[in-house]
């Protein structure tokens, strides 16, 4: 399957998309739109193909598709690529949600007089800085657009949010991120300078060359703090429900439903596999964590006044579920951690697009300001309502499976420690019940009827651009066995390490397109 | 010469060279001030510097691989003068940053008649400085540039400290001067030109003091004898700290390390900006030129003396410029402070030694192309005549010129360390190179200082894009193609060695070892 430098081409294409679009002039706004689109659905179709190529078997070479071309020899840092099952579903995410994401803020920028061009190439950029995140297989490598990443997203937040607060929350995002991002940076040059000058992931893994005892514990700690913001797992949490809650719902929706990924991601690829001791002797406390952020932030979820702010803090509720799900060490847990990290991108990228669609509609996105909406509005309703039991994990739905998989892991792990993150999932059910409730039934606002905008429900537009994410979500619901086939090695493989087999690895695909 | 002769004195006239052609240019530029017409010494003066500086850069490149005294007696060498590596590759970026500055200070577009004074001795704001406003400015800017160059060439190669401490006059002097010329703001601008001078005499009479108590330690002034003395000298070692602290104040002081840092912010404000860009880009490589070479040459061997106290130093330097930058209103006042928190990042270098010579020359490289860019950048925003560099004026810049605030964005986020810029490149190989030298803590501030200073970088940034441009919004006035040169090949320099740095890895990491050591 070497013949196509499948991978090198997700990352390149994304981004001469982003050149080409910046390059189209403001005027041309619908040209810009569609070269965006058709850009992205490219990548979509090259996506497609690694997943059809990908070798599902048990015993499989770990990373697959590898190709590896020389670029700062001193440093050995090479353009690594290569993708395994949890990254093959995360790149999945991302080529589906991305143009989803553009088409739901197709008309977004109208009303402001902003670039569209720049708003359009600044997604495709975002989007091959995300892809490389997930296929990068070299650390250094990773680090690069680990960080790179941020700064498509901080201009996606201050200059095209909404709210008086965006240039707060883009700062705050921005400066949170980079913190956590030099940390890396000091444990990414200890861990280079200590294993001899190697950055090749798959090498490290190979020699086991992993610092010893409290080098190790300071090097997962570094890698840690920058993967925990960025997920992000309470309490490092507090720049998120601002940057959701600032940035448009399209653009949160990428923000929560693919970057945040990142950090859960990098744990499994990075933390767990490179310094096996330090996340046994750490894993204690990050379940501690965990568990706090899901309750804590179920309740907070709860008070929330603002929807987009609202879904942000469920999400931080569901990275402690995530969290959980990789640190109790078992096959169940594990698997179900990615499959949530999946299933979550569905459900809450759906959640916050429709609460995009009212707010676009109502232009607030304030629960005060609604109620009673669902009588001009019933299919969007309906959609939001679903997109709501999906992220509270109603059986049926997606999120159900990984959930479940989560706790059933955790219990055969850490019976307490389930029991009191299950109360996370009743807690799940007030504030979603609550936020639907609140409005879209009861006493209609009599504001809503002056606004000709809320009688006018889901275009055709809004319907096709939403139809495969509630396909996804009821698909994988009740058929979710071909995610579970497609993470289990990798996931196997990942806890090999925890174990103390590493030994057992499959033989790394020892073809590099060089 | 006779006596010479006999003696068997050899001299490498060829590694000699860039400095010879610099200085003799600069003593040609001071004689076409007198005899070419006023209307052509613009372009005479700049062709002139230009030609003298990618010469020198020529010559320097011919001597590449050379590891010798540029004096020797019956093979012998005398240390005066030490052509080695580090000297090279440091001479060789003096002279590219240099012509970059040059072209700089030939900008006359932007503003009428250039931002220099014609006479600076005329009474500031009276009616005849008034009336000279509307004049072009001096052209002896050029020779006066050239004189700091050639001694900045010179302070990077000079071998003992008698050498040392003429070129540390010779490349102070002009500076001084070149401060005091801003034709707007004259006040300013010769307070600046005041404060640096007797901050610098101080300095230098520092310089001298330690340079004494050297010699009376070591009984030479020739840094490897020094060195050697460090551990066979029978003089107390009394001497020797007060010598070091001395010495290492002065030089310091140049670098703007915290705390001899306080004239850096206002003379950076006050002096015309081509002048600050040349002092951030030129000097700063200068002056941990001389730093690297006096802590490796010279004092290696007393590493335990000096050890904590440049540490304290270094520090005190990242997190000060870092924390002083968040404050700061005005573009220049921020890049003066976030110039002296790079500073404490170079001194990581300084104090792992060996380790770190090439990545700390890398770094300064780097970080030179970066700056010149960004205070170029700075000359072209303007209200009316004079430079708008209160920060609240940029506000909305990148409505109004995106290309502008473009280039201001990448400076910035180079400067911020960013990936695929040098900026962080050129922190990653220094940082590593200190971690392999063992040097955790430092790393750690550097990074923290690293965290706090992307606020200021980034509230720019902002402010470009993100505010709404005020009604009365300063215009970006179009350079002419020299100072669109200065801009482009910054901004080139640092993607350039931000994607693609491979290749200057790979010559500092040959040019890295001092002779002597």
């Amino acid at each position: 399957m070497n013949e196509l430098p499948l991978l090198s081409a997700l990352v390149a294409v994304p981004l001469i998309g982003a050149v080409v679009v910046a390059s189209i002039r403001r005027e041309n706004a619908d040209a810009a739109r569609w070269t965006a689109l058709g850009f992205s659905g490219l990548v979509a179709l090259i996506a497609a193909f690694v997943a059809i190529g990908f070798d599902y078997a048990a015993g499989a070479p770990w990373l697959q598709f590898t190709e590896s071309y020389a670029w700062v020899e001193a440093w050995d840092l090479n353009l690594s690529w290569g993708v395994d099952g949890i990254a093959l579903l995360m790149v999945l995410l991302t080529v589906g949600l991305t143009p989803i994401a553009m088409l739901a803020a197709w008309r977004d920028l109208d009303a402001v007089k902003r670039s569209v061009p720049a708003f359009f190439a600044l997604i495709l950029a975002l989007e091959a800085a995300m892809l490389a995140t997930f296929l990068a297989s070299n650390v250094l490598l990773f680090y690069f657009f680990f960080e790179a990443m941020l700064v498509p997203m901080y201009f996606l937040i201050g200059s095209y949010g909404t709210g008086a607060k965006k240039q707060y929350a883009a700062v705050k995002f921005f400066l949170y991120s980079l913190l956590g991002g030099l940390f890396m940076l000091v444990a990414v040059i200890a861990l280079w300078v200590n294993n001899g000058g190697v950055f090749d992931w798959q090498t490290l893994v190979d020699t086991e060359a992993m610092a010893d005892g409290t080098l190790q514990n300071w090097l997962f700690l570094g890698f840690f703090i920058a993967f925990a913001i960025k997920a992000p797992f309470f309490p490092f949490h507090t720049w998120l429900p601002d940057a959701g809650g600032a940035a448009p719902a399209a653009v949160a929706a990428l923000l929560v439903g693919v970057m945040d990924k990142i950090g859960t991601f990098a744990i499994l690829r990075y933390c767990l596999p490179l310094f096996p001791d330090a996340t046994q002797t750490f894993a204690p406390w990050i379940i501690g964590m965990s568990v706090i952020g899901v309750v804590y932030a179920a309740f907070v979820a709860i008070g929330q006044t603002d929807l987009k702010r609202l879904v942000a803090y469920t999400s931080i509720a569901h990275f402690g579920f995530i969290g959980l799900g990789i640190f109790a060490f078992t096959q169940a847990s594990a698997t179900g951690a990615v499959l949530y990290m999946f299933n979550h991108g569905l459900a809450t990228g759906l959640l916050f697009i429709v609460v995009g669609f009212l707010a676009i509609r109502r232009g607030s996105a304030q629960i005060a300001d609604y109620g009673g909406a669902a009588k001009t509005l019933p299919v969007l309703a309906g959609i939001f309502l679903f997109a709501g039991l999906a992220s509270l994990s109603l059986p049926g739905t997606a999120p159900f499976i990984s959930e479940f998989l989560v706790l059933f892991g955790a219990f055969t792990g850490n019976e307490p420690v389930a029991v009191v993150a299950t109360l996370g999932i009743i807690l799940a059910a007030a504030y979603v019940i609550w936020m639907y409730q609140r409005t879209m039934q009861g006493d209609r606002n009599p504001a809503l009827d002056k606004m000709p905008a809320m009688k006018r429900d889901l275009t055709l537009r809004e319907k096709a651009l939403v139809a495969p994410l509630v396909i996804a979500i009821l698909g994988f619901g009740f058929f979710p066995q071909p995610l579970i086939d497609t993470v289990e090695p990798a996931v196997d493989n990942t806890l090999l390490f925890i174990s103390g087999e590493p030994g057992d690895l499959p033989a790394a695909e020892g073809v590099t397109n060089e | 010469m006779n006596e010479a002769q006999q003696a068997g004195l050899q001299i490498d006239w060829a590694g000699l060279a860039p400095m010879i052609i610099v200085f003799v240019a600069a003593f040609a530029g001071l004689l076409v001030e007198a005899t070419v017409l006023k209307a052509r010494r613009l372009v005479v003066q700049v062709s002139l510097a230009v030609l003298a500086l990618a010469a020198a850069f020529a010559a320097v490149v011919m001597n590449a691989g050379k590891n010798s005294a540029a004096f020797e007696i019956e093979g012998v060498g005398i240390g005066s003068v030490v052509l080695d590596g580090p000297g090279l590759f440091l001479q060789g970026t003096l002279a590219v940053l240099a012509i970059i500055a040059v072209l700089l200070l030939a900008e006359r577009r932007t503003t009428r008649g250039g931002d220099f004074v014609a006479e600076a001795a005329v009474v500031a704001d009276s009616a005849a400085d008034r009336a000279q406003r509307r004049e072009p400015g001096a052209t002896e800017i050029f020779p006066l540039t050239l004189f700091a160059v050639g001694g900045m060439m010179m302070f990077v190669t000079a071998g003992d400290l008698l050498t040392m401490f003429v070129a540390l006059e010779m490349l102070s002097l002009p500076l001084y001067l070149l401060c005091g010329l801003a034709k707007r703001r004259r006040l300013i601008s010769q307070e600046a030109a005041l404060k640096y001078f007797l901050l610098g005499a101080f300095a230098s009479a520092f310089y001298v003091y330690g340079m004494a108590m050297l010699y009376g330690f070591a009984g030479t002034v020739d840094l490897a004898g020094i060195n050697q003395a460090g551990t066979d000298s029978g003089q107390p070692r009394m001497f020797l700290y007060i010598g070091v602290a001395m010495i290492a104040v002065a030089m310091l002081f140049k670098a703007a390390a915290v705390p001899f840092h306080m004239w850096t912010p206002d003379v950076y404000t006050g002096a015309p900006t081509p002048v600050t860009a040349l002092m951030a880009a030129c000097v700063k490589v200068a002056a941990f030129g001389g730093l690297l070479r006096v802590f490796n040459v010279g004092l290696a061997s007393s590493a335990w003396d000096w050890h904590l106290i440049l540490t304290v130093i270094a520090v005190a330097t990242m997190l000060g410029g870092a924390i002083f930058a968040v404050t700061q209103r005005n573009i220049k006042r921020l890049l003066a402070y976030s110039s002296i928190a790079n500073a404490g990042y170079l001194l990581i270098g300084v104090i792992a030694l060996g380790e770190a010579v090439g990545q700390t020359m890398f770094y300064l490289a780097a970080y030179g192309f970066t700056v010149i860019a960004a205070f170029a950048v700075v000359s072209l925003v303007r209200d009316g005549d004079e430079e708008a560099t209160h920060l609240a004026r940029w506000a909305g810049l990148g409505k109004k010129s995106p290309g502008t605030a473009v280039v201001v964005t990448i400076l910035m986020l180079a400067l911020a360390g960013l990936p695929f810029t040098s900026g962080f490149t050129a922190k990653f190989s220094l940082f590593s190179a200190a971690l392999q030298a063992d040097e955790l803590g430092l790393v750690i501030v550097g990074v923290i200082s690293s965290a706090i200073l992307a606020f200021p970088y980034l509230k720019v940034v902002v402010l470009l894009w993100l505010n709404e441009p005020a009604p009365d919004a300063p215009t970006v006035n179009l350079p002419s193609p020299m100072a669109g040169t200065v801009v482009a090949a910054g901004v080139a320099a640092t993607l350039v060695l931000g994607v693609a740095p491979g290749f200057l890895l790979d010559i500092v990491d040959q040019a890295s070892i001092f002779l002597n050591t």
